[in-house]
Protein backbone atom coordinates (compact mmCIF):
# COMPACT_ATOMS: atom_id res chain seq x y z
CA UNK A 1 0.00 0.00 0.00
CA UNK A 2 2.45 2.07 1.17
CA UNK A 3 4.63 1.61 -2.32
CA UNK A 4 1.17 2.22 -4.14
CA UNK A 5 1.54 5.84 -2.19
CA UNK A 6 4.86 6.61 -2.99
CA UNK A 7 3.99 6.06 -6.63
CA UNK A 8 0.65 8.08 -6.94
CA UNK A 9 2.69 10.66 -5.47
CA UNK A 10 5.87 10.82 -7.46
CA UNK A 11 3.08 10.26 -10.53
CA UNK A 12 1.49 13.53 -9.27
CA UNK A 13 5.14 15.59 -8.59
CA UNK A 14 6.30 14.46 -11.81
CA UNK A 15 3.06 15.81 -13.36
CA UNK A 16 3.05 18.81 -11.36
CA UNK A 17 6.71 19.28 -12.81
CA UNK A 18 5.67 18.76 -16.20
CA UNK A 19 2.96 21.16 -16.13
CA UNK A 20 5.53 23.89 -14.51
CA UNK A 21 7.83 23.21 -17.40
CA UNK A 22 5.26 24.07 -20.20
CA UNK A 23 2.38 25.81 -18.70
CA UNK A 24 3.57 29.10 -19.10
CA UNK A 25 2.33 30.45 -22.14
CA UNK A 26 2.52 30.12 -26.14
CA UNK A 27 5.40 29.16 -28.67
CA UNK A 28 6.33 32.21 -30.61
CA UNK A 29 5.11 32.11 -33.77
CA UNK A 30 5.91 34.03 -37.37
CA UNK A 31 3.32 36.76 -38.68
CA UNK A 32 1.01 35.27 -41.52
CA UNK A 33 1.64 38.50 -43.24
CA UNK A 34 4.01 41.34 -42.80
CA UNK A 35 1.97 44.58 -43.14
CA UNK A 36 4.47 46.70 -42.36
CA UNK A 37 8.57 47.57 -42.86
CA UNK A 38 11.43 49.77 -41.40
CA UNK A 39 13.44 52.70 -41.92
CA UNK A 40 16.82 53.85 -40.43
CA UNK A 41 16.67 56.85 -38.75
CA UNK A 42 20.01 57.39 -37.00
CA UNK A 43 22.79 54.72 -38.84
CA UNK A 44 26.01 53.28 -37.62
CA UNK A 45 25.45 52.87 -33.75
CA UNK A 46 27.45 49.92 -32.68
CA UNK A 47 25.48 49.12 -29.24
CA UNK A 48 22.30 51.27 -29.06
CA UNK A 49 21.63 50.98 -25.41
CA UNK A 50 19.24 53.29 -24.67
CA UNK A 51 16.90 56.07 -26.35
CA UNK A 52 14.76 59.25 -25.41
CA UNK A 53 12.38 60.07 -28.39
CA UNK A 54 11.71 64.34 -28.28
CA UNK A 55 10.14 64.39 -31.67
CA UNK A 56 9.89 62.12 -34.43
CA UNK A 57 13.18 63.94 -35.79
CA UNK A 58 15.04 64.52 -32.30
CA UNK A 59 16.49 61.38 -30.65
CA UNK A 60 19.17 60.68 -27.83
CA UNK A 61 20.38 57.86 -28.27
CA UNK A 62 23.51 56.50 -26.01
CA UNK A 63 26.34 54.41 -27.40
CA UNK A 64 27.46 51.77 -24.50
CA UNK A 65 31.04 52.49 -25.32
CA UNK A 66 30.42 55.80 -23.81
CA UNK A 67 29.01 58.44 -26.43
CA UNK A 68 25.79 60.46 -26.23
CA UNK A 69 24.51 61.19 -29.73
CA UNK A 70 22.24 63.96 -30.02
CA UNK A 71 20.03 62.95 -33.51
CA UNK A 72 18.28 65.93 -35.49
CA UNK A 73 17.14 64.28 -38.72
CA UNK A 74 19.02 61.59 -38.97
CA UNK A 75 22.74 64.04 -38.32
CA UNK A 76 24.07 62.49 -35.25
CA UNK A 77 26.55 64.78 -32.93
CA UNK A 78 28.14 63.74 -29.78
CA UNK A 79 27.25 65.38 -26.45
CA UNK A 80 30.09 67.04 -24.54
CA UNK A 81 30.27 67.01 -20.79
CA UNK A 82 29.86 63.61 -19.77
CA UNK A 83 31.05 62.81 -16.32
CA UNK A 84 33.47 59.38 -16.45
CA UNK A 85 31.87 56.44 -17.67
CA UNK A 86 33.51 52.85 -16.42
CA UNK A 87 33.38 50.40 -19.98
CA UNK A 88 33.82 46.92 -18.35
CA UNK A 89 32.21 43.86 -19.68
CA UNK A 90 28.51 44.78 -20.39
CA UNK A 91 28.92 47.75 -18.98
CA UNK A 92 29.37 51.20 -20.01
CA UNK A 93 26.91 54.42 -20.72
CA UNK A 94 23.57 53.04 -20.00
CA UNK A 95 19.81 54.65 -20.46
CA UNK A 96 18.81 57.70 -20.85
CA UNK A 97 15.06 59.34 -20.41
CA UNK A 98 13.65 62.69 -20.68
CA UNK A 99 11.50 64.16 -17.98
CA UNK A 100 7.61 63.20 -18.20
CA UNK A 101 7.89 67.30 -18.05
CA UNK A 102 10.51 68.04 -20.59
CA UNK A 103 8.84 70.87 -22.42
CA UNK A 104 9.11 72.95 -18.53
CA UNK A 105 11.92 71.51 -17.21
CA UNK A 106 14.51 70.56 -19.79
CA UNK A 107 15.32 67.60 -18.09
CA UNK A 108 16.85 64.13 -19.50
CA UNK A 109 18.18 61.38 -17.11
CA UNK A 110 20.77 58.97 -17.90
CA UNK A 111 22.36 56.13 -16.42
CA UNK A 112 25.86 54.80 -16.71
CA UNK A 113 28.89 52.27 -15.34
CA UNK A 114 30.90 54.77 -13.08
CA UNK A 115 34.32 54.45 -11.20
CA UNK A 116 33.13 57.13 -8.58
CA UNK A 117 34.18 55.81 -5.37
CA UNK A 118 36.76 54.88 -3.25
CA UNK A 119 36.88 51.12 -4.35
CA UNK A 120 38.45 49.62 -7.67
CA UNK A 121 36.18 48.98 -10.44
CA UNK A 122 32.19 50.33 -10.67
CA UNK A 123 28.65 50.60 -10.03
CA UNK A 124 25.85 51.96 -11.65
CA UNK A 125 25.13 55.56 -11.23
CA UNK A 126 21.97 57.80 -12.20
CA UNK A 127 21.97 61.27 -13.33
CA UNK A 128 19.87 64.16 -14.56
CA UNK A 129 20.99 67.15 -16.29
CA UNK A 130 20.07 69.49 -19.09
CA UNK A 131 20.95 69.69 -22.70
CA UNK A 132 22.38 73.04 -24.29
CA UNK A 133 24.10 73.50 -27.63
CA UNK A 134 24.72 69.66 -27.90
CA UNK A 135 26.42 70.20 -23.92
CA UNK A 136 25.32 68.53 -20.51
CA UNK A 137 24.48 70.88 -18.22
CA UNK A 138 23.65 71.38 -14.38
CA UNK A 139 24.78 67.71 -14.43
CA UNK A 140 23.48 65.93 -11.17
CA UNK A 141 24.64 62.55 -9.54
CA UNK A 142 20.96 61.56 -7.93
CA UNK A 143 22.18 58.21 -7.10
CA UNK A 144 25.56 56.19 -6.90
CA UNK A 145 25.74 52.17 -6.05
CA UNK A 146 28.65 50.91 -3.88
CA UNK A 147 30.80 49.17 -3.35
CA UNK A 148 32.46 49.11 -6.23
CA UNK A 149 33.75 45.95 -8.27
CA UNK A 150 35.49 44.68 -11.35
CA UNK A 151 32.97 42.45 -12.64
CA UNK A 152 31.35 43.30 -15.59
CA UNK A 153 28.19 41.98 -14.99
CA UNK A 154 24.38 42.98 -14.51
CA UNK A 155 24.48 46.58 -14.19
CA UNK A 156 20.76 47.08 -14.75
CA UNK A 157 19.53 49.86 -15.99
CA UNK A 158 16.40 51.28 -17.24
CA UNK A 159 14.61 54.07 -16.26
CA UNK A 160 10.97 55.06 -16.04
CA UNK A 161 8.26 57.68 -14.46
CA UNK A 162 5.37 57.45 -13.06
CA UNK A 163 2.66 59.93 -12.79
CA UNK A 164 3.05 61.13 -8.72
CA UNK A 165 6.82 62.48 -9.29
CA UNK A 166 9.08 59.37 -9.01
CA UNK A 167 11.96 58.21 -11.05
CA UNK A 168 12.44 54.17 -10.73
CA UNK A 169 15.91 52.47 -12.05
CA UNK A 170 17.30 49.38 -12.12
CA UNK A 171 20.12 47.72 -11.02
CA UNK A 172 21.74 44.19 -11.56
CA UNK A 173 23.08 41.79 -8.90
CA UNK A 174 26.47 43.15 -10.56
CA UNK A 175 27.96 39.13 -11.07
CA UNK A 176 27.71 38.37 -6.85
CA UNK A 177 24.39 36.71 -6.60
CA UNK A 178 25.08 34.87 -3.53
CA UNK A 179 25.46 38.47 -1.90
CA UNK A 180 23.83 41.20 -3.41
CA UNK A 181 19.91 40.57 -4.75
CA UNK A 182 18.61 39.53 -1.27
CA UNK A 183 20.38 42.18 1.15
CA UNK A 184 18.93 45.53 1.63
CA UNK A 185 21.73 47.05 3.00
CA UNK A 186 23.55 46.72 0.15
CA UNK A 187 23.30 47.82 -3.69
CA UNK A 188 22.35 45.67 -6.48
CA UNK A 189 19.53 43.41 -7.73
CA UNK A 190 17.16 46.35 -6.61
CA UNK A 191 14.51 48.77 -8.48
CA UNK A 192 15.18 52.07 -6.91
CA UNK A 193 12.73 54.92 -6.65
CA UNK A 194 13.53 58.34 -6.24
CA UNK A 195 11.89 61.60 -6.41
CA UNK A 196 12.89 63.12 -9.74
CA UNK A 197 15.57 65.85 -7.80
CA UNK A 198 17.22 62.74 -6.30
CA UNK A 199 15.61 62.93 -2.95
CA UNK A 200 14.05 59.48 -1.16
CA UNK A 201 10.48 59.92 -1.22
CA UNK A 202 9.31 59.43 2.38
CA UNK A 203 6.54 56.83 1.62
CA UNK A 204 9.64 54.24 0.57
CA UNK A 205 9.33 50.64 1.82
CA UNK A 206 12.66 50.31 3.82
CA UNK A 207 13.09 53.79 5.26
CA UNK A 208 12.49 52.78 8.32
CA UNK A 209 14.59 49.79 7.84
CA UNK A 210 17.87 49.84 9.71
CA UNK A 211 20.88 49.88 7.60
CA UNK A 212 18.78 49.56 4.12
CA UNK A 213 19.61 51.32 1.25
CA UNK A 214 16.27 53.92 1.21
CA UNK A 215 15.98 54.02 -2.20
CA UNK A 216 15.44 50.43 -2.87
CA UNK A 217 11.71 49.48 -3.89
CA UNK A 218 11.55 45.97 -4.70
CA UNK A 219 14.47 43.76 -4.18
CA UNK A 220 15.76 40.07 -5.43
CA UNK A 221 16.00 40.68 -8.98
CA UNK A 222 18.86 39.52 -11.67
CA UNK A 223 19.58 41.99 -14.44
CA UNK A 224 16.47 43.77 -15.32
CA UNK A 225 17.04 45.57 -18.93
CA UNK A 226 13.61 46.63 -19.72
CA UNK A 227 11.35 48.48 -17.40
CA UNK A 228 7.91 50.41 -18.46
CA UNK A 229 4.68 51.97 -16.79
CA UNK A 230 2.10 50.86 -17.55
CA UNK A 231 -0.13 52.98 -19.65
CA UNK A 232 -3.55 52.15 -18.11
CA UNK A 233 -2.66 51.23 -14.05
CA UNK A 234 0.40 53.40 -13.66
CA UNK A 235 1.95 49.99 -12.55
CA UNK A 236 5.93 49.41 -13.21
CA UNK A 237 6.69 46.43 -15.47
CA UNK A 238 9.95 45.21 -15.49
CA UNK A 239 11.99 42.36 -17.77
CA UNK A 240 15.09 41.11 -16.60
CA UNK A 241 17.43 38.57 -17.83
CA UNK A 242 17.39 35.02 -16.49
CA UNK A 243 20.69 33.02 -16.31
CA UNK A 244 19.81 30.14 -18.79
CA UNK A 245 16.31 29.81 -18.75
CA UNK A 246 13.81 32.12 -16.78
CA UNK A 247 14.10 35.52 -17.80
CA UNK A 248 10.77 37.04 -16.34
CA UNK A 249 8.18 40.02 -16.54
CA UNK A 250 7.41 41.42 -13.41
CA UNK A 251 5.17 43.84 -12.19
CA UNK A 252 6.41 45.78 -9.45
CA UNK A 253 4.95 46.09 -5.94
CA UNK A 254 6.58 48.20 -3.12
CA UNK A 255 9.16 45.94 -0.68
CA UNK A 256 8.36 42.93 -2.55
CA UNK A 257 11.05 40.58 -3.12
CA UNK A 258 11.16 38.65 -6.48
CA UNK A 259 13.05 35.81 -5.20
CA UNK A 260 17.08 35.73 -6.72
CA UNK A 261 18.74 33.49 -6.61
CA UNK A 262 16.23 31.71 -4.28
CA UNK A 263 13.59 30.84 -6.79
CA UNK A 264 14.50 30.16 -10.50
CA UNK A 265 12.98 28.63 -13.74
CA UNK A 266 16.68 29.04 -14.94
CA UNK A 267 19.97 26.98 -14.60
CA UNK A 268 23.56 28.18 -14.37
CA UNK A 269 25.28 28.70 -18.12
CA UNK A 270 27.35 25.31 -17.32
CA UNK A 271 23.65 23.13 -17.31
CA UNK A 272 24.30 22.63 -13.51
CA UNK A 273 20.71 23.78 -11.40
CA UNK A 274 20.86 27.27 -9.44
CA UNK A 275 17.97 25.65 -6.71
CA UNK A 276 15.48 23.47 -7.52
CA UNK A 277 12.52 25.21 -6.49
CA UNK A 278 10.59 27.98 -8.98
CA UNK A 279 8.19 29.00 -5.68
CA UNK A 280 8.09 30.20 -2.54
CA UNK A 281 5.88 32.00 -0.13
CA UNK A 282 6.82 35.16 0.38
CA UNK A 283 8.81 35.27 -3.22
CA UNK A 284 6.87 36.79 -5.99
CA UNK A 285 6.10 35.37 -8.94
CA UNK A 286 6.62 36.32 -12.60
CA UNK A 287 3.93 37.45 -14.96
CA UNK A 288 5.27 35.72 -17.50
CA UNK A 289 8.99 33.71 -17.49
CA UNK A 290 11.09 33.12 -20.98
CA UNK A 291 12.31 29.24 -21.38
CA UNK A 292 14.87 29.23 -23.00
CA UNK A 293 16.23 32.62 -22.76
CA UNK A 294 15.37 35.49 -25.47
CA UNK A 295 18.07 37.78 -23.37
CA UNK A 296 15.37 40.65 -23.34
CA UNK A 297 16.55 44.33 -23.54
CA UNK A 298 14.20 47.44 -23.97
CA UNK A 299 10.07 47.58 -23.40
CA UNK A 300 7.07 49.06 -24.62
CA UNK A 301 3.58 49.18 -24.97
CA UNK A 302 1.93 50.05 -28.66
CA UNK A 303 -1.22 52.24 -27.51
CA UNK A 304 -1.21 54.27 -30.35
CA UNK A 305 -3.55 53.12 -33.11
CA UNK A 306 -0.55 53.36 -35.91
CA UNK A 307 -0.51 49.73 -35.78
CA UNK A 308 -4.43 49.03 -35.50
CA UNK A 309 -3.36 45.07 -34.80
CA UNK A 310 -0.59 46.05 -32.26
CA UNK A 311 -2.80 47.82 -30.21
CA UNK A 312 -2.31 47.88 -26.56
CA UNK A 313 0.19 45.09 -26.69
CA UNK A 314 3.87 44.76 -25.15
CA UNK A 315 7.36 44.50 -27.00
CA UNK A 316 10.19 43.36 -25.94
CA UNK A 317 13.65 43.16 -27.67
CA UNK A 318 15.17 39.88 -27.86
CA UNK A 319 19.11 40.17 -28.07
CA UNK A 320 19.66 36.34 -28.34
CA UNK A 321 17.07 35.42 -31.41
CA UNK A 322 17.80 38.69 -33.03
CA UNK A 323 13.96 39.77 -33.33
CA UNK A 324 11.36 41.90 -31.69
CA UNK A 325 8.57 39.92 -29.55
CA UNK A 326 5.21 41.12 -29.50
CA UNK A 327 3.25 39.58 -26.67
CA UNK A 328 -0.89 39.90 -26.62
CA UNK A 329 -1.81 39.80 -22.96
CA UNK A 330 -5.19 38.82 -21.73
CA UNK A 331 -6.27 39.53 -17.78
CA UNK A 332 -2.28 39.81 -17.56
CA UNK A 333 -1.35 36.62 -19.21
CA UNK A 334 0.41 36.23 -22.31
CA UNK A 335 -1.86 34.64 -25.04
CA UNK A 336 0.12 35.31 -28.14
CA UNK A 337 3.96 35.71 -28.79
CA UNK A 338 5.08 36.84 -32.01
CA UNK A 339 8.01 37.60 -34.03
CA UNK A 340 8.43 41.38 -35.68
CA UNK A 341 11.47 41.89 -38.09
CA UNK A 342 13.03 38.14 -37.54
CA UNK A 343 16.03 38.08 -37.83
CA UNK A 344 16.96 42.11 -37.73
CA UNK A 345 19.76 41.93 -35.42
CA UNK A 346 20.58 41.92 -31.76
CA UNK A 347 17.56 44.09 -30.94
CA UNK A 348 18.33 46.27 -27.65
CA UNK A 349 15.72 48.73 -26.83
CA UNK A 350 12.72 49.63 -27.81
CA UNK A 351 10.56 52.72 -27.13
CA UNK A 352 7.57 54.27 -28.33
CA UNK A 353 7.53 57.61 -29.62
CA UNK A 354 5.32 60.48 -29.16
CA UNK A 355 4.20 60.12 -32.73
CA UNK A 356 2.89 56.85 -31.66
CA UNK A 357 5.14 54.85 -33.59
CA UNK A 358 7.85 51.53 -32.72
CA UNK A 359 11.52 52.68 -32.56
CA UNK A 360 13.88 50.15 -32.17
CA UNK A 361 17.67 50.13 -31.44
CA UNK A 362 20.05 46.74 -33.07
CA UNK A 363 23.47 46.49 -32.61
CA UNK A 364 25.54 47.57 -35.67
CA UNK A 365 22.36 49.55 -36.92
CA UNK A 366 21.43 51.99 -35.35
CA UNK A 367 17.49 53.15 -34.68
CA UNK A 368 14.78 51.67 -36.56
CA UNK A 369 11.59 52.77 -36.91
CA UNK A 370 8.81 50.52 -37.88
CA UNK A 371 6.36 51.45 -40.82
CA UNK A 372 2.86 49.94 -41.16
CA UNK A 373 2.90 49.32 -44.88
CA UNK A 374 -1.11 49.31 -45.65
CA UNK A 375 -2.12 52.32 -44.28
CA UNK B 1 75.01 57.87 6.31
CA UNK B 2 76.37 55.70 3.30
CA UNK B 3 74.70 52.84 5.42
CA UNK B 4 71.38 54.41 5.50
CA UNK B 5 71.71 54.97 1.02
CA UNK B 6 72.79 51.66 0.55
CA UNK B 7 69.57 50.44 2.91
CA UNK B 8 67.43 52.15 0.76
CA UNK B 9 68.40 51.84 -2.91
CA UNK B 10 68.12 47.79 -1.76
CA UNK B 11 65.00 48.35 -0.15
CA UNK B 12 63.37 50.00 -3.52
CA UNK B 13 65.42 47.23 -6.04
CA UNK B 14 63.72 44.60 -4.16
CA UNK B 15 60.25 46.28 -3.65
CA UNK B 16 60.52 46.82 -7.68
CA UNK B 17 61.77 43.39 -8.53
CA UNK B 18 59.03 41.77 -5.76
CA UNK B 19 56.24 44.52 -7.50
CA UNK B 20 57.62 43.76 -11.43
CA UNK B 21 58.16 39.80 -11.23
CA UNK B 22 56.12 38.13 -13.66
CA UNK B 23 53.17 36.32 -12.50
CA UNK B 24 53.56 32.81 -12.59
CA UNK B 25 52.23 30.88 -15.99
CA UNK B 26 49.61 28.51 -13.30
CA UNK B 27 48.22 31.41 -11.63
CA UNK B 28 47.99 33.71 -15.13
CA UNK B 29 45.28 30.42 -16.03
CA UNK B 30 43.86 30.14 -12.81
CA UNK B 31 43.09 34.33 -12.86
CA UNK B 32 42.41 33.79 -16.71
CA UNK B 33 39.65 31.73 -16.06
CA UNK B 34 38.03 33.84 -13.91
CA UNK B 35 38.06 36.77 -16.41
CA UNK B 36 36.75 33.74 -19.30
CA UNK B 37 33.76 33.12 -16.51
CA UNK B 38 32.56 36.76 -16.02
CA UNK B 39 33.28 38.00 -19.87
CA UNK B 40 33.36 35.97 -22.43
CA UNK B 41 31.29 32.78 -21.62
CA UNK B 42 27.67 34.38 -22.13
CA UNK B 43 28.80 34.30 -25.91
CA UNK B 44 31.64 31.87 -26.47
CA UNK B 45 29.88 29.66 -23.86
CA UNK B 46 31.40 27.06 -21.50
CA UNK B 47 33.73 25.10 -23.08
CA UNK B 48 34.50 27.84 -25.72
CA UNK B 49 32.08 25.66 -28.41
CA UNK B 50 30.71 29.62 -30.02
CA UNK B 51 26.99 29.77 -30.94
CA UNK B 52 26.52 28.18 -34.82
CA UNK B 53 26.14 31.23 -37.10
CA UNK B 54 26.50 33.75 -34.09
CA UNK B 55 29.79 33.97 -32.18
CA UNK B 56 32.96 31.72 -33.42
CA UNK B 57 34.12 28.90 -31.30
CA UNK B 58 37.63 29.51 -29.63
CA UNK B 59 37.83 25.41 -29.09
CA UNK B 60 40.15 24.26 -31.24
CA UNK B 61 40.19 27.65 -33.24
CA UNK B 62 42.42 28.68 -36.00
CA UNK B 63 41.94 32.07 -35.48
CA UNK B 64 43.65 31.70 -32.26
CA UNK B 65 46.91 30.95 -34.04
CA UNK B 66 47.55 34.10 -35.29
CA UNK B 67 48.18 35.24 -31.20
CA UNK B 68 48.75 38.84 -32.31
CA UNK B 69 45.44 39.16 -34.52
CA UNK B 70 43.63 37.58 -31.26
CA UNK B 71 45.13 40.23 -28.61
CA UNK B 72 43.73 42.89 -31.04
CA UNK B 73 40.52 41.74 -31.32
CA UNK B 74 40.05 41.01 -27.06
CA UNK B 75 42.10 44.54 -26.95
CA UNK B 76 40.10 46.83 -29.37
CA UNK B 77 36.98 44.54 -29.86
CA UNK B 78 36.37 43.22 -33.47
CA UNK B 79 33.51 43.39 -36.09
CA UNK B 80 33.04 42.59 -39.79
CA UNK B 81 33.27 39.02 -41.71
CA UNK B 82 36.04 36.59 -40.62
CA UNK B 83 36.74 32.95 -41.36
CA UNK B 84 36.66 30.88 -38.41
CA UNK B 85 37.12 27.07 -38.82
CA UNK B 86 36.29 27.46 -42.56
CA UNK B 87 32.79 28.91 -41.56
CA UNK B 88 32.09 32.61 -41.50
CA UNK B 89 31.12 34.85 -38.99
CA UNK B 90 30.06 38.66 -39.21
CA UNK B 91 29.17 39.68 -35.49
CA UNK B 92 30.52 42.65 -33.08
CA UNK B 93 32.29 41.80 -30.38
CA UNK B 94 33.05 45.27 -28.51
CA UNK B 95 36.43 45.63 -26.42
CA UNK B 96 35.44 44.18 -22.78
CA UNK B 97 37.34 47.07 -21.12
CA UNK B 98 39.63 44.11 -19.76
CA UNK B 99 43.46 45.65 -18.77
CA UNK B 100 46.49 43.94 -20.56
CA UNK B 101 47.21 42.00 -17.62
CA UNK B 102 43.72 40.88 -17.88
CA UNK B 103 43.69 40.14 -21.53
CA UNK B 104 47.37 38.20 -21.23
CA UNK B 105 45.75 35.63 -18.48
CA UNK B 106 42.73 34.97 -20.44
CA UNK B 107 45.05 34.33 -23.59
CA UNK B 108 46.93 31.97 -21.69
CA UNK B 109 43.79 30.28 -20.29
CA UNK B 110 42.09 30.17 -23.57
CA UNK B 111 45.14 28.74 -25.60
CA UNK B 112 45.34 25.63 -23.02
CA UNK B 113 42.23 24.39 -23.32
CA UNK B 114 39.75 22.69 -25.23
CA UNK B 115 42.16 21.53 -27.80
CA UNK B 116 44.44 24.59 -28.46
CA UNK B 117 47.94 24.35 -27.93
CA UNK B 118 50.94 26.80 -28.07
CA UNK B 119 54.45 27.39 -26.20
CA UNK B 120 54.06 30.73 -26.05
CA UNK B 121 53.27 32.77 -22.52
CA UNK B 122 51.61 35.52 -23.21
CA UNK B 123 52.50 38.69 -21.01
CA UNK B 124 51.21 41.83 -19.97
CA UNK B 125 54.40 43.21 -22.20
CA UNK B 126 53.42 41.26 -25.43
CA UNK B 127 49.32 42.83 -25.05
CA UNK B 128 51.01 46.39 -24.37
CA UNK B 129 52.97 45.56 -27.55
CA UNK B 130 50.09 45.17 -29.66
CA UNK B 131 48.87 48.74 -31.42
CA UNK B 132 45.32 49.74 -32.83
Amino acid sequence: MKTIQHFLLSISILTLIACDAQDHGPTISLPKTVDYSYEIVADSIDIPWGLSILSSTDFLVTEKAGTLYHVVEGVKTAVKGLPPVYVRGQGGLLDVAHSPDYAKDGLIYFTTSSPLGEEKGGHTALYSAKLENDSLVDTTLLYKGDFNTKKGQHWGSRIAFDSEGHVFFSIGDRGNREVNPQDITRDGGKIYRLNRDGSIPKDNPFTTTENSRKAIYSYGHRNPQGMITHPETGEIWVHEHGPRGGDEINVIKAGKNYGWPLITYGINYSGTPITDITAKDGLEQPLYYWVPSIAPSGMAFSTSGIYPKWKDNLFVGSLRFEYLERLELKNNTVVKREKVLDSIGRVRNVEQGPDGYLYLGVEGKGILKIIPKSY
Amino acid sequence: MKSLSLFLIATFTGLSLFLYQRKPLVQSIIDGEEIYVDFCVQCHMTKGEGVPGAFPPLANSDYLQDIDKSIHAIKFGLKGPITVNGKAYNSVMVSQGLDEEEIADVMNYILRNWGNETDEIITQEKVSSIQK
